[in-house]
């Protein structure tokens, strides 16, 4: 889960990061209102999880609060790339005399959580990494120990951190770790952290992004999802308990299984359509789940078809063919659906899909050729 | 022969009361696996599965009473990575773990400490493997197998099923199908699996089922170019899938522009290996290499 910047920001300072907080709003009046408090000249912010949001023209500066209430005007309600904005964090302007990047990442490759630092900060990393990748260093921790101090060192002396600031940064990197452990984060980026033109260290921007499977143990960092971010339809899909991810094409698609169900989309786009979603409905799924997993699949409008491919193993063939008869007679919107059972009780689930109607095919790719014939038809 | 599990394998289940794990168990029983003691705290004295299983309050008293050489764990997230440190302390040295949703920075822990210890671990986030008509250890349903030459090898669950299914209707058979696990950070990786597979006298050929998400499917490529003469067939899954977003499996993710599936299938035809558009084109795939 991605947090904002501002909910970034928080969890740093709680662990001893310096940084221009500012404060959050949501109107062009309470933005004027905020900058007036903090002190202008003000920085204000979209909000957004989306990367890129400084081109879109979610960044701007305002000398004075009146103008921080008119930046916020044209920011509130600004469409970045699908995400319209919701809240403005406004923070103090920096003076800004270098920029650097810092982050920590949980590294897979090398089964670590590992430091990534580049002098050359304000961009993101990756263009770095393609640019010059020599500008970058990469320094997985201990997973036992955790960072050690010349490790800290070490870091501070490659981003040429001022001598007269070095047990700042001390404190931002040790603050950095301690905020990625305890919450248990994936990703936790300061980019930039800037030296200011007053020789002091800040971090201007932030980034963390939390382990979902952690989640369960931090309440208080998932009351810090942003719903206003994730399409409704994900939204229902996780208080569902299936895991679904909305595409452009259609395609629906209602899966067990995520591997399987990244496949069933693959031979979709394969046999010339377009998925229109990532839907895994878990393993053992009954009836509730089927009817839940149909709501949330034509609640799509794009959906001319749906494509049902089930491999049972813990979950019993004829038990989700009964599932897909009754909550298909419950649908608001109809569309053909073509259904693929095998495994487990798959000879028992033929007669009940057969009596219902319902296009079967017996091989993923039949099943996958004629969800793609039928959406074509009933456009 | 197959690798890690055959019939003398003395299977501990950890968690063996609990739902997923009673059902699990019988069908591991059913297939035919030596189930030799399960572990849940306090139920220890009772006897599991209609009677025929004892059951211990701790992994150190099930492997003093039963010799038990392998564990197979059911328990829920919060868990699971102190079931696993209990079964690497207890000497086990084979350690399945069928849980999903084990936080990341846990499994860091365990993975390092297990390593040190010498404990290999399949899993988590797994379905478990099958050495084909020896033992089944995990979820994956015994009846799709059928005892032949190929070695299978997959980061995923249902899919795995999928692949298998198909080389069984085309007559073609497994020593051992493992499946590694989709989580970020799992104990074995595929170049573990490919290495054991590749000096396994009995497999033939080997299948490799791979995903989008980090770069293992890479280094394997890397290795087999390197070290595997066998016959190899290749699927990655994710080919339509959006970077940035996490496809059901807490790993099979595409961040930076890395861990497509272009990329895993360009450096598997790289090292000569033939990667199928469908999961049904295996079978051909494998006839093609010269099995038979």
């Amino acid at each position: 889960m991605k947090l904002q910047e501002y909910r970034s920001k928080e969890i740093l300072a709680r662990h001893g990061v310096p940084l221009l907080a500012g404060e959050t709003a949501t109107t062009p009046e309470e933005a004027g209102a905020a900058a007036a408090d903090i002190g202008a000249p003000v920085v204000v912010k979209a909000q957004v999880l989306v990367g890129g949001r400084g081109k879109a023209g979610g960044v701007k500066l305002a000398a004075t609060p009146d103008e921080a209430a008119d930046r916020a005007r044209e920011i509130i309600g600004l469409d970045i790339k699908g995400t319209v904005v919701k809240t403005v964090l406004i923070a103090p302007a920096a003076e800004i005399a270098h920029e650097y990047y810092l982050g920590l990442i949980l590294d897979r490759a090398s089964k670590a959580i590992t430091v990534i630092a580049s002098a050359e900060g304000g961009v993101e990393i990756e263009e770095t990494a393609k640019v010059n990748p020599g500008a970058i260093l990469r320094l997985p921790l201990h997973p036992l120990i955790g960072l050690q101090e010349h490790e800290v060192r070490r870091v501070g002396f490659f981003l040429g951190i001022p001598a007269g600031l070095r047990k700042d940064f001390a404190t931002i990197m040790r603050g950095l770790f301690s905020a990625f452990v305890a919450s248990d984060a994936d990703l936790a980026e300061i980019n930039p952290l800037v030296l200011t033109d007053d020789g002091r260290l800040t971090a201007l921007d932030a980034k963390i992004v939390l382990d979902d499977s952690a989640l369960p143990r931090h309440p208080d960092l998932e009351a810090m999802r942003d719903l206003n971010e994730e399409e409704s339809s994900e939204i229902a899909a996780r208080e569902a308990g299936i895991s679904f991810i909305k595409l452009d094409g259609s395609i629906g698609c209602m899966v067990n299984g995520a591997g399987l169900a990244m496949t069933t989309m693959d031979l979709v786009k394969l046999a010339g359509g377009e998925p229109a979603n990532f839907l895994d409905i878990g393993g053992g799924a009954k009836a509730d789940r089927v009817a839940a997993a149909f709501k949330i699949i034509l609640d799509d409008p794009n959906v001319r078809a749906i494509l049902i491919n089930i491999f049972g193993g813990i979950t019993r063939g004829d038990e989700v063919a009964r599932g897909i008869v009754e909550a298909r007679a419950q649908l608001t919107r109809d569309v053909p659906m073509v259904v693929r059972i095998v495994g487990t009780n798959a000879e028992e689930a033929k007669p009940i899909l057969a009596e219902a109607n319902l296009i079967t095919a017996d091989s993923l790719d039949d099943a996958a050729a004629k969800a793609v014939a039928a959406a074509g038809g009933a456009a | 022969m197959s690798i890690l599990v055959n019939a003398e394998t003395r299977l501990l289940v950890q968690g063996i009361t609990g739902r997923e794990g009673e059902f699990h168990s019988t069908a591991m029983l059913e297939y035919g696996t030596n189930i030799v003691a399960g572990v849940t705290p306090g139920k220890g004295g009772q006897a599991a599965l209609d009677g025929s299983v004892p059951v211990f309050d701790t992994v150190v008293d099930a492997v003093a009473q039963t010799g038990a050489n392998a564990t197979c764990i059911f328990v829920p997230a919060a868990f699971a990575p102190d079931a696993m440190l209990e079964a690497s302390d207890a000497n086990i040295p084979l350690v399945i773990c069928i849980t999903e949703g084990v936080p990341a920075l846990d499994m860091l822990r365990v993975y390092h400490v297990l390593r040190a210890k010498g404990t290999r671990l399949i899993g988590p986030n797994c379905p478990g493997l099958t050495s084909v008509d020896e033992a089944k250890v995990g979820i994956i349903p015994g009846n799709i197998h059928a005892r032949g030459p190929v070695g299978l090898v997959s980061r995923s669950g249902t899919l795995t099923y999928e692949v298998v299914q198909a080389m069984t209707d085309a007559g073609i058979g497994q020593t051992t199908t493992v499946g590694i696990g989709g989580d970020p950070i799992v104990g074995t990786s595929f170049v573990d699996i490919l290495d054991m597979f590749n000096q396994d006298p009995e497999t033939e050929a080997i299948v490799m089922i791979g995903e989008i998400g980090g770069d293992e499917e890479e280094r394997a490529a890397a290795f087999c170019a390197r070290e595997v003469r066998k016959p190899m067939a290749a699927f990655i899954a994710g080919r339509t899938a959006p970077p940035g977003r996490r496809m059901g499996h807490a790993g099979a993710i595409i961040s930076g522009g890395a861990g497509t599936a272009e990329s895993k299938r360009a450096a598997l035809e790289e090292a000569g290996i033939r990667v199928a558009d469908s999961p049904s084109h295996i079978p051909q795939l494998l006839r093609d290499a010269g099995v038979r």
